[in-house]
């Protein structure tokens, strides 16, 4: 158990909101971010040997989330001080402070061997992330913040109720506290059945809601719309990730109880809907943060889809939770920027972003050909992965839908994205002062990066650990 | 005995609550709920165990008194009484409310139960109250009924973790009274807000983003 990864940045955020100072506090972030990942990868050498009965632990499946979170963080911390400094009307500590906290309840999340502990982490997360969302402090942050706070919670009202039946079916087995996962995994055998269904149809509803897929989506729009681009990214790339490590443990116990064709049934028939719905809204979407949020449900689809095909597509899902997160920093950060050089985010008023803020107007597009599975960057090996195995291993029916999903909503993005990037500078545009600097795009470009080399090259060590988590996944203890 | 009664009530007070079109009075009879949930575990013949009566105790001063007083304070801000003009009508909620009760029944009747125990009515009573938070919770426009819709619907959880609470007393307090503390409390906190910026809590000004 690797504590200090929970403490340091719980700390860091105390001081934070403590520390008056706001260069001292983009200094926290910033810094806890690095010792934050340095810690991580140090931890990372002994994930396989997770001793029995502990209530934290880092295995694989835990270790590869957190990563990919502990990465996506420190994009989105070195970002942060040039943000906050264009940003001096409003009260960075909350912000920070905020920042920070999600960052230590995600390392308790996805070291957490226990349901109900998980649970408690998803749940201070939503809180943890709600000022986040408020960060602008006007009628439409509101708005979204109050969606997002209603239909999360009752997302994770449900939750605790799925976790209480499957509490109930392992008490009906005879298995006693501490329902550990891997003793509930162990024990699995004996756990009632008609409970343990209800318990992941409630779970998946619930931690789906927190994820974002389609129907429960609904706070997604408006959310990821009124949020600054960091905050952004980091709800699509961290908080959703955080959901769905807390749906796996579950799914894990699922499967080891034999049920794993009941709960893939339904994974598959979200991930499509979920596909779908975020196509039908991507079409003609002027608003181009609401793009990013229905391509966010789109992902979150193809996640729940990958681990329901099983095989080689759940590993290759943990893989895109990966390179989902990397790829869409680089969108709402990017969109971000363009956000801000043109005080709208409407498209017959944004348009030849390329011109006007050449670095982000690229990285906005690169960002949308990598998202959408253009080779070589990462989403590109897990989608091609995942249609591959549906195809060849007796869902042909499965593989065909999410191939023509994916090329409809290729068609269907670009059409917005090609006019925010290319198109004439509208006449009536307004002067904003913002001028992409190195501070502003470096992190982008970094990220970028990474997803290309993900796309390429993965070192061993990764892959070994990327095969455990999936195993894992497949209910193996 | 005693506690089939109450559990009956509880199912009762349900119908009240989506019949009612006075704010006023669906706070005070969400209380109510809350004071019968919390004379349940006190019925059961569990004993007075220190999670029975932490329980019972959270139920009654949290659900039946707190929550409630807070309610009713930012209610007093902003002059509002009724509920007016719901997304779904008070007839159908209540032919819904009937409907959902009987789903649960059924719902209730395919999932086994530990044999002994007195829990026989606990998974329908508890799904019908949840059903019953869900359709208060979408079919209502004031952000003040969404929050009593919200605790309803907690109540539901509750009923359903005293099934628990002997066999796992940490598992369901953590989960119960955290999700009170963060559903109540945080939304109280949003609702001051809205009420601010707003000057009301009609949750149709909160409509503006749309696709």
């Amino acid at each position: 158990m690797a504590w200090y990864l929970i403490v340091l940045p719980l700390v860091a955020a105390g001081a934070a909101f403590a520390i008056s100072s706001p260069m001292w506090r983009v200094r926290i972030l910033t810094t806890t971010a690095i010792l934050h990942l340095v810690g991580l990868l140090a931890a990372l050498g002994g994930w396989g040997t997770l001793p029995a009965g502990a209530w934290l632990g880092l295995d694989a499946l835990g270790g590869w989330v957190l990563l990919v979170i502990s990465v996506l963080f420190l994009v989105c911390a070195l970002y942060a001080p040039a943000y906050l400094a264009l940003r001096p009307d409003r009260d960075g500590r909350i912000f920070t402070g905020s920042l920070l906290s999600f960052l230590g309840l995600a390392s308790l999340l996805a070291q957490s061997q226990h349901p109900g502990l998980t649970w408690v982490a998803i749940e201070t997360t939503t809180l943890a992330t709600a000022p986040l969302i408020y960060f602008n402090h006007n009628r439409h942050s509101l708005e979204a913040t109050w969606k997002y706070l209603l239909i999360g919670s009752v997302g994770i009202a449900l939750a605790l109720l799925g976790t209480f039946f499957i509490a109930y079916a392992a008490n009906m087995g005879g298995v006693e506290e501490p329902l550990l996962y891997g003793r509930l995994m162990r024990y699995s055998a004996h756990m009632s059945r008609p409970w343990l269904r209800a318990g992941f149809v409630l779970t998946l509803v619930g931690y789906g809601t927190k994820m974002g897929l389609a129907p429960m989506h609904t706070w997604k729009p408006d959310a990821y719309g009124e949020t600054p681009g960091i905050v952004g990214a980091l709800l699509a790339g961290g908080v959703t990730s955080c959901a769905f490590l807390a749906l796996l443990r579950i799914y894990a116990v699922v499967s080891a109880a034999g049920e794993a064709r009941f709960a893939n049934e339904l994974l598959v028939g979200f991930g499509l809907l979920s596909m779908a719905w975020a196509m039908v809204f991507m079409v003609r979407q002027l608003d181009f943060k609401r793009l990013l949020a229905y391509s966010s449900v789109e992902h979150m689809g193809i996640l729940v889809l990958g681990i329901g095909i099983g095989g080689n597509a759940a590993k290759f899902a943990l893989f895109h939770l990966a390179a989902n997160a990397l790829v869409k920093s680089v969108l709402f950060l990017s969109a971000g920027n363009i956000h801000r050089s043109y005080a709208s985010k409407q498209l017959p008023y944004v348009t030849g972003a390329i011109r006007r803020t050449p670095v982000s107007g690229w990285l906005f597009l690169l960002g949308f050909l990598a998202i959408t599975g253009t080779p070589p960057f990462a989403p590109f090996i897990s989608e091609f992965n995942i249609a591959y195995t549906a195809l060849t291993t007796g869902h042909p029916w499965v593989g065909t839908a999410f191939l023509a999903l994916l090329g409809a909503i290729f068609l269907g993005m670009s059409d917005t994205v090609i006019k925010v990037v290319f198109g004439t500078p509208s006449a009536q545009r307004v002067r904003t002062p913002y001028k992409d600097t190195f501070a502003t795009t470096a992190p982008m470009i970094a990220a970028l990066t990474l997803a290309l080399v993900m796309g390429l090259w993965l070192p061993r060590p990764l892959q070994d650990m990327l095969q455990s988590a999936a195993a894992m996944v497949g209910g193996q203890p | 005995m005693f506690h089939d009664i109450l559990i009956t009530l509880t199912v009762l007070t349900n119908f009240t609550l989506v019949a009612t079109s006075r704010i006023h009075k669906s706070i005070q009879v969400a209380a109510f709920q809350g004071v019968l949930l919390g004379l349940l575990p006190m019925t059961l013949g569990l004993g007075f165990h220190v999670h029975i009566l932490l329980m019972a105790a959270a139920a009654v001063i949290v659900k039946g008194w707190f929550i409630p007083f807070l309610l009713r304070r930012a209610l007093a801000k902003v002059h509002i009484h009724r509920e007016v003009h719901p997304y779904i009508g008070y007839t159908v909620s209540l032919m819904l409310c009937a409907l959902g009760t009987g789903m649960s029944i059924v719902l209730a009747h395919n999932l086994p139960l530990k044999p002994g125990g007195p829990f026989a009515l606990f998974v329908p009573a508890a799904l019908a109250t949840l059903f019953t938070g869900f359709l208060l919770l979408v079919s209502r426009r004031k952000a003040i009924t969404q929050v009593v819709g919200y605790l309803v619907l907690e109540n539901g959880i509750f009923l359903f973790g005293l099934m628990l609470i002997e066999d796992m007393p940490i598992l369901v307090e953590t989960g119960v009274l955290l999700d009170l503390f963060v559903g109540i409390f945080v939304m109280g906190i949003v609702i001051n807000h809205i009420s601010v910026a707003f000057d009301s809590m009609d949750t149709r000004q909160l409509a503006e983003l749309k696709d």
